[in-house]
C-alpha cells in the first residue's frame, strides 16, 4: 500500500505520509512488542496446543491436500505432488459408472429408511421410560437397552450372521416351526436392508433415547401438576405435555440426522454384505473401499470420496445453520 | 413424575402396558446375547441342527478350549490390549493439554484454533487420502501407526474444552498466587476438577479402541499385529464361507457355530466388565459434547 502514497505529490501530503508511515511502523512495533510479551508470558499454552495441532495437520489436513489426486492420474511412484493433472476425468467416469450411481442410490435409500423407521424409536422409548414408576425396573431396563451400543460391529455382525444362518440360525429354526422353508437371508438382496436397518435400531435406539430423556428431565413439573388438577390421564399428559415439550430436541436431532444422510455405517455393511447382495447393499463408502483400497484405483476412488465429502459438508453446514436459527443453539 | 398417584383405572392399565412393552423391548435386546452364550456352550451337532433356542443343549466347553488353545487368539487379544491402553493414553496426552489451551481466553487466534478443530468434524478427506497418507508416513503394519493415527477426535477435544470452560476462574487463583505455571495449573487444578469429563473421554477412547475394526483390517497385514476384532472377523468369514472346512470341523463336541459364539463371548466379556463405568459416564458425555449454548 505504501507505493500509492509515495506518488501522492505535494510536500504537505509528503509529511503526512511520513507521519502516517511512522505511526504504522510504531504501531507495528508496539504490536510485535505486545505479541512478544504475550508469548513470553503465555508460551506454555502454545506448547500445550502444539502437539494436538501438529496431529491435526499431519493426520487430517495433509490428507485433504492429498485429495488432489482426484484430479490427477495418480501413480504410486510419482507420489501425490508429481502425478500429472487430468482435470475432471475421474468425475466423468464416475458419473457414467453404474455401480457408483447405484451406490449413491443405495446410500440415500438406506439412510431414508433408517430415518423413517429408526428415528421415532428412541423418542418412543424415552417417552415410555419416563412413564415407568418403579425406579429399579427403569434402571435395569435402561442398563440392558444401552448395552448393544458398546458392542463392536464385528460382534454384532457375527451375531446376525449366526442368527440368520440357513442351517443352524435361530431365525430359520423359528420359521421352521411355522412350516416356512429355510431362507439364506444374507444372500437375498431384498432382505439386506431390513436386516441392516433392524440391526441398527436394535443396537442404537436405546442409547439414542438418552438425549430425549435428558430433554424430558428438563420439563417443568408445574405443567404436570396443573394437568393433574384438570383431571388429565397419564396417557394425555404424555402426548400433550411431554411430547410437545421435547419437540425442539426432536427437531434438532432430526436436522442432524438429515444433515448426516450420507453417513451410513459402512463398516457394518462391509461385514454383512456379499457380492450376491451388492445390488441393494453397496453404498458410496463400500464402493470406495472396494475400488480404492481393494482394487488399487486410488485416484478414481478418491474422486468418489471427494464428491461424497463435499455433499456431506454442504448438508451438515446447512443443518447446522438451520438448527442454529431454530433453537439459537449451535451444535458445536 | 415417578411419585405421582394413579388416579384412574385407565392410568393403571397404561402404566402396566407400558411396563410390559418396555420389558419386552429389553428382553429382545438381551436375547441375542443369551442365545450366543448358550450356543457357545452347546454341543456342536445340536448347534448345527438348530436345536439351541434359549439354554445350552448338550452342555460342553469344548468350543472354548478350542478357541483358547489357538495361539492367534491370544496374540490378537494381547494386541487389542496394547492398542486400547496405549491408544487411550496417547489420546489423553494430546487432547487434555490441547483442550485446556483452547479453553483459555488469553490464547491468541483462539477462534482460528477452534475452527481448525471443528472443521475436521464437518469435512473428512475420506478413506483413500487417509490411507495413502498413512502409507507415505510409513505407518502401515505398525503398532505405532494404529496408536497415533486415531488418537485425536474433534468431538473429544470439544467435549473437554467445554468442560474446562465451565470451571470458574476462581478455582485457579490460589495456585496462581503460589506462582504455578500453566502446566501446574492444568495438572493441579483443572485435571482433578474435570475427572468426570476426562473419564468420559477416556472411556470413549477405550470403547472405540476395543471395538476398532475397519482401519486395523486395512492397515495391518501382519497377523502378529492384528487386534481381536480383525481376528474375529477372519474366523467368522472363514467359517461361514468355507462349507468344506465347516464340515471338517464338525464333530460331536464343537462346530462352526459354537466356536464363533465362544470367540464372541470372549471378546464381549471385558466390555461387560467395564460396563457399569461406561453407563455412568457415557450418558453425561454425549450431552456434554453435543449441544453447547
Amino acid at each position: 500500500m505504501s507505493s500509492d502514497f509515495d506518488t501522492a505529490g505535494s510536500p504537505a501530503t509528503e509529511t503526512l505520509v511520513v507521519n502516517a508511515k511512522e505511526s504504522v511502523r510504531e504501531r507495528r512495533a508496539a504490536q510485535i512488542q505486545r505479541v512478544g510479551d504475550h508469548l513470553k508470558r503465555e508460551w506454555q499454552l502454545y506448547i500445550m496446543l502444539l502437539p494436538m495441532v501438529v496431529w491435526l495437520i499431519v493426520f487430517l489436513y495433509k490428507p485433504m491436500y492429498g485429495l488432489q489426486i482426484a484430479f490427477k492420474d495418480y501413480s504410486i511412484f510419482k507420489g501425490v505432488a508429481n502425478s500429472p493433472w487430468i482435470g475432471f476425468e475421474h468425475f466423468q467416469t464416475l458419473f457414467s459408472n453404474d455401480q457408483f450411481l447405484r451406490a449413491v442410490k443405495n446410500t440415500l435409500i438406506i439412510s431414508a429408511y433408517g430415518l423413517l423407521f429408526g428415528f421415532p424409536v428412541p423418542i418412543l422409548l424415552a417417552l415410555m421410560f419416563n412413564e415407568v414408576l418403579s425406579q429399579k425396573f427403569k434402571k435395569t431396563t435402561q442398563t440392558i437397552v444401552y448395552l448393544p451400543h458398546f458392542i463392536s460391529s464385528v460382534i454384532i455382525a457375527g451375531i446376525v450372521i449366526t442368527a440368520f444362518s440357513p442351517s443352524a440360525g435361530i431365525v430359520n429354526t423359528i420359521l421352521g416351526w411355522f412350516g416356512v422353508d429355510s431362507v439364506y437371508f444374507l444372500t437375498r438382496p431384498e432382505w439386506f436392508r431390513p436386516i441392516f436397518i433392524g440391526t441398527g435400531i436394535w443396537q442404537e435406539a436405546g442409547f439414542q433415547s438418552i438425549v430425549y430423556l435428558a430433554a424430558i428431565a428438563g420439563v417443568s413439573p408445574t405443567l404436570y401438576e396443573s394437568a393433574v388438577v384438570d383431571g388429565a390421564s397419564r396417557w394425555q399428559m404424555m402426548w400433550k405435555i411431554t411430547l410437545p415439550s421435547i419437540l425442539p430436541t426432536i427437531i434438532i436431532m432430526l436436522i442432524i440426522r438429515i444433515g448426516n444422510i450420507l453417513e451410513v455405517s459402512f463398516e457394518m455393511i462391509i461385514l454383512l454384505y456379499q457380492p450376491a447382495t451388492y445390488s441393494t447393499a453397496d453404498v458410496v463408502n463400500t464402493f470406495i473401499y472396494r475400488q480404492g483400497l481393494q482394487g488399487g484405483q486410488y485416484d478414481f476412488a478418491a474422486a468418489a470420496g471427494l464428491f461424497n465429502a463435499v455433499v456431506a459438508f454442504i448438508l451438515v453446514m446447512t443443518a447446522n445453520a438451520i438448527s442454529k436459527r431454530f433453537s439459537r443453539t449451535s451444535l458445536w | 413424575m415417578a411419585n405421582m398417584n394413579l388416579y384412574s383405572r385407565g392410568d393403571k392399565l397404561f402404566v402396566i402396558t407400558n411396563m410390559v412393552l418396555i420389558g419386552l423391548f429389553a428382553l429382545s435386546t438381551l436375547y441375542p446375547f443369551i442365545y450366543i452364550t448358550s450356543l457357545s456352550m452347546s454341543a456342536g451337532f445340536e448347534a448345527r441342527a438348530g436345536n439351541v433356542i434359549l439354554t445350552p443343549v448338550g452342555f460342553t466347553l469344548e468350543a472354548y478350549s478350542k478357541v483358547l488353545s489357538e495361539p492367534q487368539f491370544w496374540i490378537s487379544y494381547k494386541n487389542t490390549f496394547i492398542y486400547t491402553i496405549f491408544g487411550t493414553l496417547m489420546s489423553l496426552i494430546l487432547i487434555i493439554p490441547g483442550a485446556y489451551a483452547l479453553s483459555r481466553p488469553q490464547l491468541y487466534g483462539r477462534r482460528f484454533w477452534n475452527l481448525m478443530v471443528a472443521f475436521t468434524m464437518w469435512f473428512h478427506a475420506g478413506l483413500i487420502p487417509f490411507f495413502l497418507n498413512m502409507r507415505d508416513l510409513g505407518l502401515l503394519d505398525s503398532y505405532f501407526g494404529i496408536i497415533i493415527g486415531f488418537a485425536v477426535s474433534g468431538f473429544n477435544i470439544i467435549l473437554l474444552r467445554n468442560f474446562f470452560e465451565g470451571i470458574p476462574q476462581s478455582f485457579e487463583e490460589a495456585a496462581r498466587m503460589d506462582g504455578a505455571n500453566e502446566f501446574q495449573v492444568l495438572w493441579r487444578v483443572y485435571v482433578p476438577l474435570s475427572k468426570p469429563a476426562i473419564a468420559t473421554v477416556a472411556l470413549f477412547c477405550i470403547v472405540s479402541r476395543w471395538n476398532g475394526f475397519f482401519w486395523a483390517m486395512v492397515l495391518l497385514q501382519d497377523e502378529e499385529k492384528i487386534p481381536l476384532q480383525v481376528y474375529l472377523r477372519k474366523v467368522i468369514a472363514e467359517l461361514s464361507d468355507d462349507e468344506e472346512f465347516a464340515t471338517s470341523l464338525l464333530n460331536a463336541s464343537y462346530s462352526v457355530e459354537t466356536v464363533t459364539a465362544s470367540i464372541i463371548v470372549c471378546s464381549i466379556i471385558p466390555i461387560v466388565l467395564i460396563y457399569p463405568f461406561l453407563q455412568k459416564y457415557f450418558s453425561k458425555g454425549i450431552l456434554l459434547g453435543g449441544v453447547k449454548e
